[in-house]
């Protein structure tokens, strides 16, 4: 499927080989991903992600990358960094795009620009309080793709397609998810 | 006043204590809603003992059963009868207007110009569902807490429903007996043991004070007023129906309801949260209790203090259910009820529609009043044993009202 003179820089051969290896290796496809946040002052906050498992053994990162969380100004706030609803943002929009470049350097596909815009809207009277009827999170994200490509505008369609129905940051946010807190 | 249920009847009573010319209008008869709303096993969630009106004690031999609901009737009725209220039965409100110096109420039967209203028609006239049921597919039957009877008016196979209130789990526990395999949604709910120590859990409320705190001493009024009813159940054996029991019986507990999409329901992946906070809200109100408990005279005797098992997490709480598969054949929507106010042509309710109120005493609207709604002046303001000190604080404020009105009039 891989066209050799298509170059979005995806190594979509080590992607399809993997795939295959971990087909008789449902252990090693088991992966656990990590991140670490420590409270700085008020809304303000550092997140770091570093180790994950997978692949059957502990792995790493080039390198520990730390991102900052705060709320702005008009939430009286010093505005140290991005909301973390803005990071939920982040996720989904990078997550899509990689998945674009991943589906169309499969479907040899050459990719010249790909530019998403995204916009989650929320009714801040879920997390204020004020109406039990509103939920805390975002009530509908919009993403919005502007893709210039050697391909047709119903090529391009199902890239995005795809893209969504691959992507695990889409399935995060669109599905229900169990989560567990617990103190130590 | 416009409803003949019990807190209608209360208002009534007082007023003709207070020798205050009135009448109760009635769409149906009195105590309606309990005629015709209810379904067939439910019993109060109230003792007996605290089955009391104004100047009307339970009379019967059995102070610490649970009403059926033809014993609520008899006892509603009973109550009218010996009180003598003015009652106009089968005369339906049409709409009710300000006329200069009180209101025109339009009725079925004619109209009435008073100087005050007493809306005492419930807090619970309609089923409330949430939009997600648009989106259920049609070949499940859908019914609600208001069209349930009994379990022999759903298919045989599985049913879904909705809700974990007193109404949810009760729903939950009668069809689950029926041999219906049972999947019980749980968001936001109230979990109460049935009794405490050897006494019901509602004594404790009554007795510590609990039930009469004042709406104007609560934090958050508006989460008070709109929290759900607690997990109770009036049964001969004092039983506790909380989740672990569901759970122990077989029922399958599964998150809040957050959508259904492509034919199938998605469940909240928070349902650990929903028990931990529960839970905690149990926990503080038992150390309520024993605080009052050590320092009180205690009237009668009380057990040790107990504590509850936490509300056991299923290991892996099901995200999805499909509705097509045949294997859920029916949805109960336990997801509450809101009033009817649509008669109501006075602009008193905010923007979701509630009745904007002070304790009962209607915001812009001079003599006009209610009763009988959550949390209206005390924590016990919609059981059958709050009804009397809310009447006394309104018709107090409605016959100052009055007063002053004549005053006004005559200078």
């Amino acid at each position: 499927m891989a066209e050799a003179n298509v170059k979005n820089g995806v190594n979509i051969d080590a992607l399809l080989a993997a795939r295959e290896a971990l087909k008789n290796a449902p252990e090693a496809a088991k992966f656990t991903w990590r991140a670490s946040c420590k409270w700085r002052n008020g809304t303000h906050a550092t997140s770091t992600v570093q180790g994950f498992h997978g692949l059957g053994d502990e792995q790493k990162h080039r390198t520990q990358f730390s991102f900052e969380t705060d709320h702005p100004e008009v939430f009286a706030s010093e505005d140290n960094g991005a909301t973390p609803v803005e990071l939920v943002l982040v996720g989904l929009a990078s997550c899509l795009t990689a998945g674009v470049a991943t589906v169309a350097q499969n479907r040899g596909i050459q990719l010249r620009s790909v530019e998403a815009k995204l916009e989650g809207k929320m009714n801040l009277y879920g997390i204020l309080g004020i109406d039990s009827d509103v939920r805390n999170g975002y009530d509908d994200i919009k993403v919005t793709f502007k893709i210039d490509a050697d391909a047709s505008k119903k090529d391009i369609e199902a890239l995005v397609a795809q893209s969504q129905k691959r992507s695990a940051v889409y399935d995060i946010v669109t599905n229900p998810t169990n989560v567990t807190v617990e103190i130590v | 006043m416009i409803g003949a249920g019990h807190a209608g009847l209360a208002i009534s009573r007082v007023l003709t204590e207070h020798s205050l010319e009135h009448v109760v209008l009635e769409r149906g008869e009195v105590a309606n809603s309990w005629r015709r709303e209810r379904w067939d096993s439910l019993r109060l969630l109230t003792p007996n003992w605290q089955s009391r009106l104004p100047g009307y004690p339970y009379r019967g031999d059995n102070p610490d059963g649970y009403m059926s609901m033809p014993e609520v009737i008899e006892t509603v009725a009973g109550f009218a009868a010996a009180i003598s209220a003015p009652v106009r039965t089968h005369t339906t409100v049409t709409g009710v207007s300000r006329a200069d110096g009180g209101y025109h109420v339009a009725t079925e039967n004619g109209a009435i110009r008073c100087r005050s209203v007493v809306i005492a028609s419930g807090a619970a006239n309609f089923p409330h569902v949430p939009t997600v049921r648009e989106a259920v597919p049609p070949a499940i039957k859908c019914v609600t807490a208001f069209d349930y009877g009994n379990p022999g008016q759903l298919p045989r196979g599985g049913v879904l429903v909705v809700g974990a209130s007193a109404t949810g789990v009760q729903l939950a526990d009668e069809i689950h007996r029926s041999g219906r395999p049972v999947t019980l949604s749980v968001g936001e709910h109230v979990r109460l043991p049935r009794t405490y120590r050897g006494q019901d859990v509602l004594w404790w409320m009554e007795h510590s004070g609990v039930w009469n705190q004042r709406y104007d001493e609560i934090d958050d009024i508006e989460r008070a007023r709109g929290l759900p009813s607690p997990q109770l159940i009036g049964t001969p054996e004092r039983a506790t129906l909380d989740l672990n029991v569901l759970r122990a019986a077989g029922v399958e507990i599964v998150g809040r309801l957050a959508a259904i999409r492509d034919g199938r329901a998605l469940f909240s992946g928070g349902l650990r949260n929903q028990f931990a906070l529960a839970d905690l809200k149990m926990q503080r109100l038992l150390e309520t209790f024993d605080e009052w408990a050590r320092k009180a005279t205690l009237a009668v005797e009380v057990d040790a203090p107990e504590r509850f098992e936490p509300t056991q997490a299923p290991e892996s709480p099901r995200l999805s259910l499909d509705l097509r598969n045949g294997e859920i054949r029916s949805i109960v929507w336990a997801t509450g009820f809101r009033p009817d106010y649509r008669w109501l042509e006075v602009p008193v309710l905010n923007r979701k529609g509630e009745l904007r109120h002070d304790g009962g005493v209607v915001a812009d609207a001079p003599g006009m009043y209610a009763i009988g709604l959550p949390v209206l002046r005390r924590r016990k303001s919609t059981f059958i044993i709050g009804a009397e000190d809310d009447a006394r604080d309104i018709v107090a404020h409605l016959a100052s009202h009055l007063a002053t009105a004549s005053r006004s009039n005559a200078n």
